[in-house]
């Protein structure tokens, strides 16, 4: 029996959206959400309404992504799509569920949709169907796009369409998101707002809850019943309740004796049954599963003890193979254009903000395209193996292996993806619902080597290690390169072990996950993905990084009172005396300007600091303009050992070795070259990394303590290299 | 959690409740309860509900985690051993 009187829906439109209902082809458009299932193919579904008339922007006050688009209609008709992140329920268990009770509770909130699309699994119906009754609850109009019906008939599912349509009572759409079937007479459905919200109510509330109910619904002045009952389950974690709203709902909930977990389990169990009635009608299944699915006979192999952990190793070389090898032509393209642009501008123009632009803005600007055909790939990968379905295997293979440290089998994907760009990777730990893994997963993901530590290691390794194989196999070079990348990700794992002891659980972790049908990857949505990461690492990251690099631009350019045009003159002088040719002088003028900068400056002034590491003033030079990027330090090397050397010496390399201590000796010995190498393993001097683990954790509590905490191990490491050996 | 360690047969207690965690990989039974709250409302959501069909597919190669099929419908879920040890099998 219905208890309540019917819900007053104002029909096609919710209460208070935009102050009145719009009338269908007029003035503002129509705002719909996209909801369903994790893997029920809403992210297809929304690529294709969509296309690349899409934005990201974030939902208020949580890091979670807003994805939302313009779709076409059809006609001149289009309509505002919001993609709401996959779900089972109403009832959040991750913080990025949240915001689909925060958007949807809220009839008064600005973006409020006028009716919801639900993308549910044709061969998952039951499942399916229980986060579509209880949003039927809730008065919404929707419509619901019967997803995957290639799958349904694969296994011998039959579905009788009109018999859904009746019972549900909303328009159902069968279709095929990934080929675009049915998408025409979606559009259809949607441009004409055939949208409605059932009369029927699913599940109803019990009478012993009624007096609470209705109290919230007449406080709230809420238009439903189930709405209301909502708000006294999660109340806590609603943003647009006020602190008198949530005090008033504790009181009332107390007063109740209202007991959230137990209802929960009831009416989840409820609507069970009642979709088990539902279904059937509409749903027969006329072949038995006998035959194994194909899924399971690759699960054999890809999970397999031996094959499936040698599979996911050939998986990770590709991988490295893309990032490091075949980057490297569009990098040295991207790295060649901004050279030669940058050399046009300054033989065209000259001046101070000619070279703040070349050399602070361009260069800057450089330093963030040059990552973007890492990033392009590493997404390219991680997008093809997320749409096939391999990830969740990946996941379940290393979760055992990964506890230990506090990390749980979803934080492999990050980590790995680190050793390429930290800035992906923690871009990628998205995936991790639970807080605290996915905070530790962030921490430590810079601690991996990356690469853009590979210029400073393979020009340091090179100095001082010979190029002689051991045991006539393993090249010296290649083996002190690899102990250094252990010697990361061993880092990372202890320093997550640590860490995890320190940080304390905001929600139960959960890994309970659903194991999707291993399917071939839609390149179209492999692409969209390449294109809005990219996008986002441009956007987010490159303002930050510009900022920076006209920052520390001018504190190398420039330096206190007159020291710089003094230590010119000196230069100039001894030139003309000593009769050297202008690129010696040259050189000379440069590296004299760099050392009496404000760069140089601080190079000096915290030489007592890092002389018990082995590091001498023009190191710290270094170690200041890369705070940046790491790979800057090659190029500020460069500059600052120029001085007195041949000018055909040319690589970087040559001008360390040729550096000479107080004593004639050579400066860079092996042991100061393993203490700057252990520097840069462990230090975070990455812009880029501090400022999208800003955006991923809106807090600056994570990125300081990054900082803080990866220079600091970078300092004890150094000085226990030149201390002790 | 000593609730729900792994039962042997020599010790008959009330705790000795079969659940997904004892199943045979190719075994299957059905779910009679789930006996964390918290786990529970996860476990409903993602559609174990009492009275389903789980079949254990196999588990990972350390053991941990399984792989559980549901139901008729057969979707397969992944899952960790002291989470598994919340679904409780009709004898």
């Amino acid at each position: 029996m219905q208890v309540a009187p019917p819900d007053s829906r104002p029909a096609g439109l919710a209460a208070g959206a935009a102050g009145s209902p719009t009338p269908p082809d007029s003035g503002q458009l129509p705002r719909l959400a996209l909801i369903g299932n994790p893997n029920s193919g809403k992210t297809s579904l929304f690529n294709q309404l969509t296309g690349l008339n899409q934005k990201v922007g974030n939902f208020p006050g949580v890091t979670v992504d807003r994805k939302s688009g313009l779709a076409q209609l059809g006609g001149q008709r289009r309509a505002e799509i919001i993609d709401l992140p996959g779900t089972y329920s109403l009832y959040p268990k991750s913080l990025d569920e949240r915001v689909i009770a925060d958007l949807l509770y809220d009839p008064k909130a600005a973006d409020y949709p006028d009716f919801v699309v639900v993308t549910v699994d044709a061969s998952n119906l039951r499942r399916s169907l229980l986060l579509f009754t209880q949003l039927a609850d809730l008065g919404l109009p929707a419509v619901l796009a019967l997803n995957m019906t290639d799958v349904a008939a694969e296994r011998g599912i039959q579905l009788d369409v009109p018999a859904l349509e009746r019972e549900l009572q909303v328009p159902v759409v069968p279709m095929n998101a990934r080929k675009g079937l049915g998408l025409a007479a979606l559009r259809i459905v949607l441009a004409d707002r055939l949208a409605v919200a059932p009369a029927r109510r699913f599940w109803e509330i019990p009478r012993a809850l009624q007096p609470l109910v209705q109290a919230i619904r007449t406080h709230f002045k809420l238009h439903n019943d189930y709405l209301a009952l909502h708000y006294a389950h999660q109340f806590r974690q609603l943003h647009f309740l006020t602190e008198a709203d949530r005090e008033y709902l504790a009181e009332l909930t107390t007063q109740a004796g209202f007991d959230p977990t137990a209802r929960q389990a009831e009416e989840t169990v409820a609507r069970y049954a009642r979709l088990n009635e539902l279904l059937l009608d509409a749903v027969t299944v006329t072949r038995t599963e006998q035959r194994e699915p194909a899924s399971n006979k690759i699960d054999k192999v890809l999970t397999h003890r031996v094959f499936g952990y040698l599979i996911f190793l050939a998986i990770l070389f590709l991988l490295f193979q893309a990032i490091f090898a075949w980057a490297q032509y569009p990098m040295d393209l991207i790295d060649q254009g901004v050279a030669s642009f940058n050399q046009l501008l300054q033989e065209h123009f000259h001046g101070p903000l000619v070279r703040l632009l070349t050399e602070g803005v361009i260069a800057g600007l450089g330093g963030v395209l040059i990552f973007i055909p890492q990033i392009a790939l590493l997404f390219a990968f991680l997008a093809v193996l997320e749409e096939s379905g391999y990830m969740a295997r990946v996941t379940f293979l290393m979760d055992k292996l990964m506890r230990p440290f506090g990390l749980s089998g979803k934080s492999v994907v990050p980590l790995i993806s680190g050793l390429a760009c930290a800035v992906p990777a923690i871009m990628g730990a998205r995936t991790i619902e639970s807080w605290k893994d996915r905070m530790l997963t962030i921490f430590v993901t810079p601690l991996m080597s990356c690469s853009a530590r590979i210029p400073v290691y393979t020009v340091l390794v090179a100095l001082v290690v010979p190029d002689e194989s051991w045991l006539g196999i393993f090249n010296m070079r290649g083996l002190v390169l690899m102990g250094l990348y252990l010697l990361g990700t061993a880092s990372a794992l202890v320093s997550a072990w640590a860490l995890k002891v320190i940080l304390k659980a905001r929600e139960r972790s959960y890994f309970i996950m659903e194991f999707p049908v291993y399917r071939w990857p839609r390149w179209k949505n492999v692409g969209l993905t390449i294109v809005e990461k990219v996008k986002a690492f441009v956007v987010q990251a490159g303002k930050v990084i510009i900022a920076i690099s006209v920052l520390l631009w001018v504190l190398a350019s420039y330096g206190p009172g007159q020291r710089q045009a003094q230590a010119e003159a000196a230069v100039q002088r001894e030139a003309t005396a000593q009769r050297w040719p202008a690129a010696e002088t040259e050189r000379r003028v440069a590296s004299a300007r760099l050392e009496t900068s404000y760069a140089g400056t601080f190079g000096h002034s915290i030489e007592p600091v890092i002389r018990p590491l082995g590091f001498d003033w023009k190191i710290g030079i270094a170690l200041l303009t890369s705070f940046a990027a790491r790979e800057v330090f090659v190029g500020t090397m460069s500059t600052i050992y120029s001085v007195g050397q041949d000018a055909d010496l040319g690589t970087v390399q040559q001008k360390l070795a040729g550096e000479r201590d107080a004593q004639g000796q050579p400066f860079f010995t092996p042991k100061r070259a393993l203490s700057l190498l252990v520097f840069y393993v462990f230090a975070m001097q990455c812009m880029s990394t501090l400022a999208t683990t800003y955006r991923e954790t809106k807090s600056w509590r994570w990125p300081l303590g990054q900082l803080v905490y990866m220079t600091g191990l970078a300092y004890l490491a150094s000085l226990l290299v030149w201390q002790v050996f | 959690m000593a609730l729900f360690r792994r039962s042997s047969a020599t010790t008959p207690a009330p705790s000795a409740v079969r659940t997904a965690n004892d199943l045979q990989p190719g075994e299957a039974a059905t779910v009679c309860c789930l006996s964390d709250p918290q786990m529970a409302l996860k476990l409903l959501d993602m559609g174990c509900v009492p009275g389903t069909k789980v079949k254990l597919v196999g588990r990972a190669p350390l053991g941990d985690p399984l792989m559980l099929t549901l139901g008729d419908e057969g979707y397969t879920l992944s899952l960790r051993v002291n989470e598994a040890r919340t679904i409780q099998l009709k004898a």
